[in-house]
C-alpha cells in the first residue's frame, strides 16, 4: 500500500487514463451480471448501470456509477455523471433487492451528479434526496465501495450504506477540489492545493467515521493490475458479506438502526450543559 | 380571528425592523436606503420594500427574512421555546480562519449558527420548527445546522409532532468538507423515521434553497410549499451556465419553475403562510390515533 501518499498524487492515480472503472471490475468480482434498465419513468441513463449478479454464487444487486475508459464510453455515460433518471432506476432497483432479500452493492465513481437543464428540470435534487432517505430504511444489507472519484451528492445517493470501503487511492468528498477552491478562493487553478486540505483520502475518511474499510489496490494504482485490485474488492466484499449476515440475524430493526446511527454521529460541535432540554422563551 | 389580515401583521411586525443589514449588501447605494430586487432589477424605497413584508412590490419576489422575523410572523406570539440553543460548530477539517469567521458572524448576526429549531405553536396547534437563516454563512449546512435539524426532527417523532422546516441554502458547508455532506445524511434519515411513525413534515422553500439542501430534506416534505419567485435549485446556475455554454432564461430554477416541473405543491403568499399552515396542520391533526391504540 502508498500509505504516505497525498491527497493530490492520489488525485493523479484515479486520473490515469488505465485505471478500471466499474465496467472492467463487474466482469472480474461476479460470476453473471444482468443488466437491468430504465427507471420506469423517464428514460435509462447510462452513467448508472445496475442489475442482479452471482457474487460465489449469491445473488446481489449491484448497482455502478460508469466512468467511460474512451471519448466514446465517456459521451454514452456522460463523463460518469448522472441524471435524476439514474438515481431513480437505481432506487427502482434497490427495492427490487429489497423484495428478494438480495445484498446490495453499490460501486462509486462519479465527479458529481450532472449540472445541466434537463436533470434540474425532472428534479436532480429531488431524485438524490429521494435516494439518501429511501436507502437509510431499506431491508438488505447496502455495501458501497468508492472505486475512484466520490463527488458530493451524487455520490452519497449511492453511498447510504451498512459498511462504506473505499479503494486505497480514491477520493470521497463534499464538492470536486475544484469546485472547493473555485467557490472558496475564487480561483479554480489551486484545485491541488484544495485537494490537500480538503480531508479527502481513504485514511482521513477513517478518521472522520466516514470510511469503515480501505480496500489495497496493486502497487503504484488500480491501473498496474486490474485483476489483483478485482481480487482485493472480491475479498473485501466476501467478508462484508458475512459480517452483515451475522447482523442481519440479529434483527431487520438493529441492522436498520446501527445503519442510521453510521450517519447519526458524524458532526464536530460543541454544546454547553443543558442545551438539549427546551429552553425558556426568547 | 377567521380572516384576519395577516399582511398588516406582515406589515407591522417586519416595518419596525431597526437594522437591515442583508438588504443593504444587495445595492450600492449607501445607508441603504433602497432595495433592488434581484429577480426584476427594478428599485424600491427600502421602507416601502419592509412595509410590504419585504416582498418586491414590483414582481412580488419573497426576498429573504431572518429566523427571528420569520418566527415572528408564522408561529403564535411568545410560543417559541428554542431547541440546542448554545450549540456551535468546531473545525473538522481544521479548515484555516474557520473558527474566526463562525465567531465573526455570531457576534454580528446573534445566531450560533444558520438554523433556529424549537418547539412553538400556529393557532394554539403544537409544532416543532425548523428556520434556516441565509445572514449566517449563506445558511450552508455544516454539524450544528445537521445536528439541530435531526434532533428536532427525532423530538418531533418522540412526541408525535409535526414538523414545519422553512428551508434557505447555498448548500454544503465546504469548510466542514466531508463532515459536511453526511449531514444530508443524518436528516433525510431523521425525515425516514419521522415518516414511518406517520408524523407529518411540510417544508417551505425560502429563497435560496439550493445544493445540498435541495438535496436533502428541503425536497422529502410530505408537503412542500414555496414562497414566490425564490430561487430552488440543486446545481448553481452559473455552474449550469458554464456546462452548457449559454444563458439560462431569468425564471430557471424559481419557485414557479420548479412548480411546473411538478417539484412543489404549492406556491404561497407571505402573507398567507400562516393562515395556510394552520389550515394544513388541523387537517393533520390525528386525536384517532390514541383511540385505536386503546381500542387493541
Ligand atoms: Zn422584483
Amino acid at each position: 500500500m502508498n500509505e504516505q501518499l497525498s491527497a493530490s498524487r492520489r488525485l493523479d492515480i484515479i486520473r490515469h487514463k488505465g485505471r478500471p472503472t466499474a465496467l472492467d471490475y463487474i466482469p472480474m468480482i461476479f460470476d453473471e451480471f444482468w443488466e437491468m434498465h430504465g427507471d420506469r419513468l423517464c428514460g435509462d441513463d447510462r452513467a448508472i448501470i445496475g442489475g442482479v449478479a452471482s457474487f460465489h454464487g449469491t445473488p446481489v444487486t449491484v448497482i455502478a456509477e460508469v466512468k467511460g475508459r474512451d471519448l466514446e464510453e465517456n459521451q454514452k455515460c456522460n463523463f460518469g455523471m448522472p441524471h435524476p433518471e439514474g438515481y431513480r432506476k437505481a432506487l427502482r432497483l434497490a427495492r427490487q433487492a429489497e423484495k428478494f432479500h438480495r445484498p446490495i452493492i453499490c460501486l462509486v465513481d462519479t465527479p458529481g451528479a450532472y449540472p445541466g437543464v434537463e436533470a434540474e428540470k425532472r428534479g436532480q435534487g429531488e431524485a438524490i434526496a429521494r435516494n439518501i432517505m429511501e436507502f437509510m430504511t431499506l431491508k438488505t444489507p447496502v455495501i458501497s465501495i468508492i472505486l475512484g472519484e466520490g463527488g458530493s451528492g451524487g455520490a452519497l445517493a449511492l453511498a447510504v450504506c451498512d459498511e462504506l470501503a473505499m479503494l486505497e487511492n480514491a477520493l470521497y468528498s463534499v464538492i470536486s477540489p475544484m469546485g472547493f477552491a473555485s467557490i472558496l478562493w475564487k480561483d479554480a487553478s489551486r484545485e491541488r492545493e484544495a485537494c490537500d486540505i480538503m480531508k479527502i483520502t481513504a485514511e482521513d475518511l477513517m478518521k472522520l467515521k466516514v470510511c469503515d474499510h480501505i480496500i489495497p489496490e496493486a502497487d503504484g494504482g488500480a491501473h498496474n493490475d486490474p485483476n489483483q485490485t478485482a481480487e482485493n474488492i472480491s475479498s473485501f466484499i466476501s467478508e462484508s458479506l458475512q459480517n452483515l449476515q451475522i447482523k442481519f440475524q440479529k434483527g431487520l430493526d438493529e441492522m436498520i438502526n446501527s445503519r442510521y446511527n453510521k450517519f447519526r454521529v458524524v458532526g464536530d460541535f460543541d454544546e454547553f450543559p443543558h442545551s438539549h432540554t427546551e429552553t425558556d422563551e426568547q | 380571528m377567521q380572516f384576519e389580515d395577516f399582511f398588516s401583521v406582515v406589515r407591522q411586525r417586519l416595518g419596525s425592523d431597526k437594522s437591515d443589514e442583508s438588504s443593504k449588501k444587495k445595492t450600492d447605494i449607501p445607508a441603504g436606503l433602497l432595495f433592488k430586487c434581484p429577480r426584476c432589477r427594478n428599485v424600491t424605497f427600502i421602507e416601502e420594500f419592509n412595509q410590504n413584508g419585504k416582498v418586491c412590490p414590483t414582481c412580488n419576489y419573497h426576498s429573504r427574512l431572518t429566523a427571528r422575523e420569520r418566527l415572528k410572523i408564522t408561529v403564535d406570539d411568545g410560543s417559541f421555546r428554542e431547541f440546542d440553543r448554545k450549540m456551535i460548530s468546531k473545525n473538522p477539517i481544521d479548515f484555516p480562519g474557520y473558527e474566526g469567521k463562525q465567531q465573526q458572524l455570531r457576534e454580528k448576526t446573534g445566531l450560533n449558527d444558520a438554523v433556529l429549531t424549537g418547539r412553538a405553536k400556529i393557532r394554539g396547534m403544537d409544532l416543532v420548527i425548523i428556520v434556516m437563516d441565509s445572514n449566517f454563512m449563506m445558511a450552508s449546512m455544516g454539524s450544528v445546522v445537521g445536528e439541530r435539524i435531526t434532533r428536532a426532527i427525532e423530538y418531533a417523532t418522540a412526541h408525535s409532532l409535526p414538523v414545519v422546516a422553512f428551508t434557505a441554502s447555498g448548500g454544503a458547508r465546504m469548510q466542514e468538507g466531508i463532515v459536511s455532506l453526511m449531514q444530508m445524511a443524518k436528516t433525510s434519515g431523521a425525515v425516514a423515521r419521522h415518516n414511518e411513525a406517520g408524523g407529518l413534515y411540510i417544508s417551505v422553500m425560502t429563497d435560496p434553497t439550493t445544493g445540498g439542501v435541495t438535496a436533502s430534506f428541503a425536497s422529502l416534505g410530505d408537503i412542500i410549499i414555496a414562497e414566490p419567485k425564490v430561487l430552488i435549485g440543486f446545481a448553481g446556475r452559473r455552474v449550469i451556465e458554464g456546462t452548457i455554454k449559454q444563458k439560462l432564461p431569468d425564471d430557471f430554477q424559481s419557485a414557479e419553475f420548479m412548480l411546473e416541473n411538478g417539484f412543489v405543491d404549492m406556491i404561497v403568499e407571505r402573507s398567507k403562510m400562516r393562515r395556510v399552515l394552520a389550515h394544513l396542520l388541523k387537517l393533520h391533526k390525528q386525536p384517532e390515533v390514541k383511540e385505536v391504540a386503546e381500542n387493541e
